[in-house]
């Protein structure tokens, strides 16, 4: 038997030495034994993300088109629990909002929906796709779970990512945080990403939301739903979230503390479990703790964020999702990348790439 | 800037001043970008077109190329097949990014391997249309073998996986590509030190390319110099003919000396 503190030193030596961590390294990766060694293991994680991704972040803008949602879930402020006034975009809203987007630099937009059928159907999706693919080389949706012919209707549109979080792998607690609606049905969301890449999304976003769970155990299981998913889809490119739960109307306040340090190690970790894997960070998370988590192993960030619909274009607006903490304009984390030593890439993808 | 005059590197029909073909991605900005183009002395620099704003004459990325100094070797890198690497093709001819192209089906994103099948399947239909075409591939004598009948203006075998830096692991391979070949073998992917490009050259590689070793290193500018004075070494080594490797020492003649008296 070898004391904890052994083991961790024997394994991060393994690691250090070029060893290939595992999804099961994980556990140890993300828990305090390993924060005497955390500098080094971020230099390498530092050094294997530049080697693979370049000294580049891509940028990104959610445009959220409509805050209607049949779901309860209780940290969410579009949860239909609440009462506030719900708005979702029309045609000309959409447009409006997507020109706004694009007149401050932006390439790639995600687009993002509440869980409401009857408003936000698969007709108002594929229309909300084309319009952006019109003016954006890169179009991903973040929207409820919908069966292989519904992601075929939208690639064919002109999607080709998708962003879709378990939020929790603990069935228990996602029966508990999830109250009502559709998006209850664990099974239904937990398979969509292999949906969405039979049905030939090209870049597909996973993550748990930070917060609710057991944030190691449920990173244990994020890692081996991707891996999985890798082995099957080997030509989708696969980014993970760290999103932490922010302050929303009516939104629970977190169950469990996610510290700046275990954000970083797990930025760290899954970055030496998944080299080739992008990390996302949002502006979830406020503008100085997301310069000193790119060189970490961040490759795609949003920035100047509204997570209101009709939020770019009327700089007003209906309930928000959640609270942003990184309040800079685009303009502003593009010319701070630049000074930490890294190239903003606006457009890094092009429309003829399907 | 030649050690042996005369020894031009020479694509389809219009000589190269370097044997150094360098990148433009993973730089920090894109002013390091161009130092570091500046100091390699490249002449074909090549660009990925999903990073081009191809609606967009001002694009910042082509403004900062000297297009009166460095040929443009547009990329169709993030193609998964040959259709959409075709499109790309076609799209930057039509933005007036010229002809020469470097040909990328990649359609896994961890290693960014070449899909071979796919790759020979654009190469004919972008010959056919009038492109000059520089495949990246795998090092696979037999592809190359046959991209060459396809009408490839060169063939680009990895040296290891892109970005790898791990250097040129597919010595034996190449060699054999490079004893057939009837046009220019360029050693592209996975060079990460200069020693590595000299290698390639020495072993009778016509040229490398390399953006990743450049693009990440400390001082950008001085590794694109360390690269193009390696380039030369290794060339200028092959030029000189250099001795078998051997694995003991050898006397003279060990088996038939007792002939002589």
């Amino acid at each position: 038997m070898t004391t904890p503190a052994a083991d961790a030193a024997a394994r991060v030596a393994y690691v250090l030495a070029g060893g290939e961590a595992q999804p099961a390294d994980l556990p140890w990766l993300l828990s305090p034994a390993v924060d005497p060694w955390l500098e080094p293991l971020a230099r390498l994680a530092h050094r294997r993300t530049v080697a693979h991704f370049g000294r580049t972040v891509q940028l990104y803008a959610p445009v959220y088109l409509s805050n209607a949602c049949l779901n309860r879930c209780l940290y969410c402020g579009f949860s239909a629990r609440n009462e506030a006034p719900r708005v979702t975009l029309d045609a000309a809203g959409i447009e409006a909002e997507l020109d706004a987007v694009r007149a401050t630099g932006f390439r790639h937009v995600l687009l993002v929906t509440g869980e409401a059928p009857d408003e936000v159907g698969l007709d108002y999706l594929e229309a909300a796709v084309r319009a952006a693919k019109r003016r954006f080389p890169s179009v991903s949706i973040e929207i409820y779970p919908l069966d292989e012919a519904g992601y075929r209707r939208l690639v064919a549109a002109g999607a080709e990512g998708l962003v879709l979080y378990q939020e929790t792998y603990d069935r228990a607690l996602y029966a508990k945080v999830h109250a009502g609606g559709p998006k209850a049905d664990y099974d239904a969301r937990l398979e969509a990403p292999e949906r969405a890449c039979r049905a030939g999304l090209r870049k597909v976003g996973l993550g748990t939301l930070l917060g609710l769970g057991d944030p190691v155990e449920d990173a244990v299981a994020l890692a081996g739903h991707l891996a999985r998913l890798r082995k099957a889809y080997w030509r989708t490119f696969f980014t993970l979230s760290v999103p932490r739960l922010r302050p929303a109307r009516g939104g629970m306040r977190p169950r469990v503390q996610v510290s700046d340090r275990l954000l970083a190690r797990m930025i760290v970790a899954y970055r030496l479990v998944f080299r080739d894997v992008g990390l996302v960070v949002s502006t979830r998370e406020p503008a100085a703790l997301r310069d000193r988590l790119v060189p970490l192993g961040v490759t795609q960030m949003s920035a100047g964020s509204r997570t209101e619909p009709g939020g770019y274009a009327t700089g007003e607006g209906a309930e928000r999702q959640f609270a942003v903490e990184d309040g800079r304009t685009p303009a502003e984390v593009a010319e701070r990348l630049a000074g930490l030593g890294y190239e903003p890439l606006w457009k890094d993808w092009d429309r003829n790439l399907g | 800037m030649s050690v042996n005059p005369g020894d031009a590197l020479v694509i389809a029909g219009r000589p190269i001043r370097s044997r150094l073909l360098v990148g433009t991605g993973k730089f920090p900005s894109l002013g390091a970008m161009r130092a570091a183009i500046d100091a390699s002395g490249a002449e074909i620099v090549t660009v990925a077109l999903r990073r081009v704003d191809l609606d967009d004459p001002a694009d910042d990325l082509l403004e900062h190329l000297d297009r009166e100094r460095i040929l443009l070797l547009p990329n169709t890198s993030g193609a998964r097949d040959a259709d959409e690497a075709v499109r790309l093709a076609r799209l930057a001819r039509a933005a007036g990014l010229g002809t020469w192209l470097k040909l990328e089906v990649t359609p896994e994103p961890r290693w960014l391997l070449p899909d071979p099948v796919e790759t020979l399947r654009a190469a004919e239909i972008l010959v056919r249309e009038g492109f000059t075409v520089l495949p990246y591939m795998n090092a696979d004598p037999i592809l190359a073998r046959r991209l060459e009948e396809a009408g490839c203006a060169t063939v680009m075998p990895l040296g290891a996986p892109i970005g790898s830096n791990k250097g040129f692991r597919t010595r034996d391979a190449v060699r054999i590509i490079i004893e057939n070949a009837r046009v220019p073998v360029v050693v592209d992917a996975g060079l990460g030190l200069p020693s590595h490009a000299a290698d390639a050259l020495e072993s009778g590689a016509d040229a490398v390319l390399v953006n990743t070793a450049i693009a990440v290193a400390r001082d950008p500018v001085a590794m694109a110099q360390a690269f193009a004075g390696a380039v030369q070494a290794g060339r200028a080594a092959y030029l000189a003919g250099p001795g078998a490797e051997r694995d003991t020492a050898e006397a003279s003649s060990p088996l038939t000396g007792f002939l002589d008296p």
